[in-house]
């Protein structure tokens, strides 16, 4: 078990990279806590199965350290740096039985027989594996191999860290969930820190205590699952959480107010930033169908169960709203009201509105 | 509903024609040829299983059918391992990986009677390079016309050159699938380069080198050309292998009725071992 701290990171697959385009990674400065259970966010190609690369020791960073409880192990391969990982597509050996998939990883660091065997059925306990110990590995379905290939990373007591590099892309939507729950509950009994790869916004947000969201190589923004949803640092991570994600509205700053077509929005606090392109973000949640406000059509209404999306114009800019009760017709007009302590303002992308101070 | 219809039967009949045109028929006459007697213009007695008879007590067939039997089951032992060896050691990606490929293929591409020929010229004692050098230069007395243990070395020696890059090439195929994160996970549980090996390499090369063993073995087995050129079967009957001495026996001799039931035994004894050989290596992956 470790804390981990990521010391200016920065990783390219080129052997002289130019500007910072061709950084996959551009600078990464993290830590996280022993114990920690954590999601990396973000989109395909965001650069976060290049970071778990480098944290488990498959990949070298081009600059930078990586520290386990202070030491530096930037040096040293996966074997030494003591961590497991879990893969998309579940590895099993194909030609061994569960039992010994899971004794491989003691086995082959001289664990003695008798810890082996307690270890391993401690495990696929836990895992409920215990039927299929003695069955050929290779004649599993996907999600029990995928078990399989979790098991052999938490079967070694002493790991620094556990990663998981979208361990449940193969599975089926049903069993999805129940894998989900069982790490989570794994997690709880072992308290081993985690590290869960994934673009998937509710993997991430049920799995982690923290997440980390990344674009484009960057850390966005760093934070509990309520934090993200609540206050997103960048308009790219309200819009990448929440279904729909954050309504963004293009705007204009003049004398501390913001302004949507020459309407005044009300905001949650004082403006902070100066300049810039300003951008008004709320997320549906928060905006209400009211006699008054923004004048918007209605262009469509979607049930999603216990409430009803709609979807409005309002002036060229679409604008999501979760309401309750009936929706109103098409082509409706109507008026949006944003709740001000929810309304935030972004300037060139980046959250640009002190908390209210109430 | 699937409803049963018998059409399938329509497009299948083409190939069937085709097949039984050029090898059913055929296949036939070899039939009808092993159970009869014939002393030319079309004159046949019946026979029975008198030539199968003759055949499978003859003291000839049996010392053809034991070298033949050696020769594959060497070149087997050498092949196999040499090919998958050659194909780890080969590199994954960058520029080499064209060059290994393309130095491998071409023993592959050569005609089977030049390679037989080109292993003639070059072992030749007086002119050839490598008889040439082995003599006069090394001082080994080496001469494939005059001793069996040198006829059979070069032949081994030449189906050794000729065919590994086959299995090197099905091996490096079977390789290149494996997938990236089977070695990461290697490599986080610890494993040694002979687990890696052992439990990740050789069960996934497992379906290619069944292939590779089983037209190495169909090849070998079936195998005229080259042996035939280099050294015609000599010194003496010493590299007469299955298929020399049914050419013998059929064109040299003109016996055909004993060549038919030879060639009807001969196939018998491909098709069984291939049979039972893929029948046991695919056997548990019902």
């Amino acid at each position: 078990m470790a804390r981990i701290e990521l010391r200016n990171l920065r990783h390219s697959y080129l052997p002289k990279p130019a500007g910072p385009d061709d950084y996959a990674l551009k600078q990464i400065d993290l830590e996280w806590s022993d114990g920690g259970a954590y999601a990396l966010l973000g989109p395909s190609g965001c650069g976060k199965s290049t970071l778990l690369n480098i944290i488990s020791g498959l990949l070298t960073p081009s600059e930078g350290q990586v520290l386990f409880n202070g030491t530096d192990v930037t040096a040293e391969p996966p074997d030494t740096r003591n961590i497991a990982q879990v893969f998309q597509f579940p590895v099993i050996y194909d030609t061994m039985s569960v039992y010994d998939n899971l004794a491989f990883p003691l086995r082959n660091r001289g664990v003695a027989d008798d810890t082996v065997d307690a270890r391993v059925r401690e495990i696929a306990t836990m895992l409920e594996l215990d039927g299929d110990l003695p069955t050929r590995a290779a004649n599993l379905t996907p999600d029990s191999k995928q078990k399989i290939s979790m098991g052999r990373g938490l079967v070694r007591e002493d790991v620094n860290v556990i990663m998981f590099d979208e361990p449940l892309t193969v599975i089926d939507p049903e069993l999805k969930w129940k894998l989900r729950s069982k790490l989570k509950e794994l997690h709880q009994r072992i308290a081993v820190t985690m590290i869960y790869v994934t673009h998937d916004q509710t993997e991430a947000l049920t799995f982690a205590d923290e997440v980390i969201v990344m674009q484009d190589g960057q850390v966005v923004q760093m934070g509990t699952p309520v934090e993200l949803f609540e206050r997103p640092q960048h308009t790219f991570v309200g819009h990448f959480i929440g279904s729909p994600g954050m309504n963004l509205l293009p705007c204009e700053v003049r004398d501390g107010h913001a302004f949507f077509q020459d309407y005044p929005v009300a905001l949650e606090g004082p403006i902070s930033g100066a300049g810039g392109t300003g951008q008004i973000g709320v997320r549906p949640e928060f905006v209400r169908i009211a006699d008054v406000g923004i004048p918007a059509q209605v262009r469509k209404a979607a049930d999603i169960g216990r409430h009803v999306v709609v979807e409005a114009l309002a002036g060229g800019t679409t604008v999501n709203a979760i309401i309750d009760g009936p929706p109103p017709a098409q082509g409706t007009e109507v008026n949006l009201e944003f709740l001000p302590q929810h309304t935030r303002l972004y300037l060139d992308g980046w959250l640009a509105t002190e908390r209210a101070t109430a | 509903m699937k409803t049963e219809n018998q059409r399938g039967w329509l497009f299948v009949l083409p190939v069937l024609v085709l097949v039984a045109f050029n090898a059913l028929i055929p296949l036939m006459t070899v039939v009808n040829y092993s159970v009869q007697e014939t002393f030319g213009d079309n004159l046949f007695f019946w026979h029975g299983l008198g030539w199968f008879e003759d055949i499978l007590r003859s003291e000839r067939f049996h010392a053809a059918l034991g070298r033949q039997l050696f020769f594959t089951a060497t070149i087997l032992i050498i092949e196999i391992p040499l090919g998958v060896a050659i194909a780890l050691a080969m590199p994954r990606q960058g520029f080499w990986v064209p060059v290994c490929l393309v130095l491998m293929a071409l023993p592959l591409l050569i005609p089977w009677n030049v390679v037989g020929a080109m292993w003639n010229i070059f072992t030749l004692p007086d002119i050839g390079l490598l008889g040439y050098t082995m003599n006069s230069v090394l001082g080994i007395e080496y001469n494939m016309t005059q001793s069996p243990v040198a006829a059979w070395i070069t032949v081994i020696v030449m189906d050794v050159w000729h065919w590994t890059s086959l299995v090197v090439l099905l091996a490096y195929a079977g390789l290149i699938a494996i997938p990236e994160a089977y070695y990461q996970a290697a490599r986080i549980d610890g494993a040694s380069n002979w687990s890696v090996f052992r439990y990740i390499q050789l069960p996934k090369m497992k379906r290619v080198l069944t292939i590779a063993v089983l037209l190495r073995f169909m090849d070998s087995f079936n195998i005229y050309t080259e042996p035939f050129v280099l050294t015609g079967g000599g010194p003496g009957n010493s590299t007469t292998l299955l298929s020399i001495d049914l050419v013998k026996v059929a064109l040299g001799q003109f016996d055909l009725g004993p060549a038919a039931a030879m060639s009807l035994i001969y196939f018998a004894i491909t098709l069984a071992v291939s049979w039972l050989f893929y029948t046991l290596m695919t056997r548990d992956e019902q």
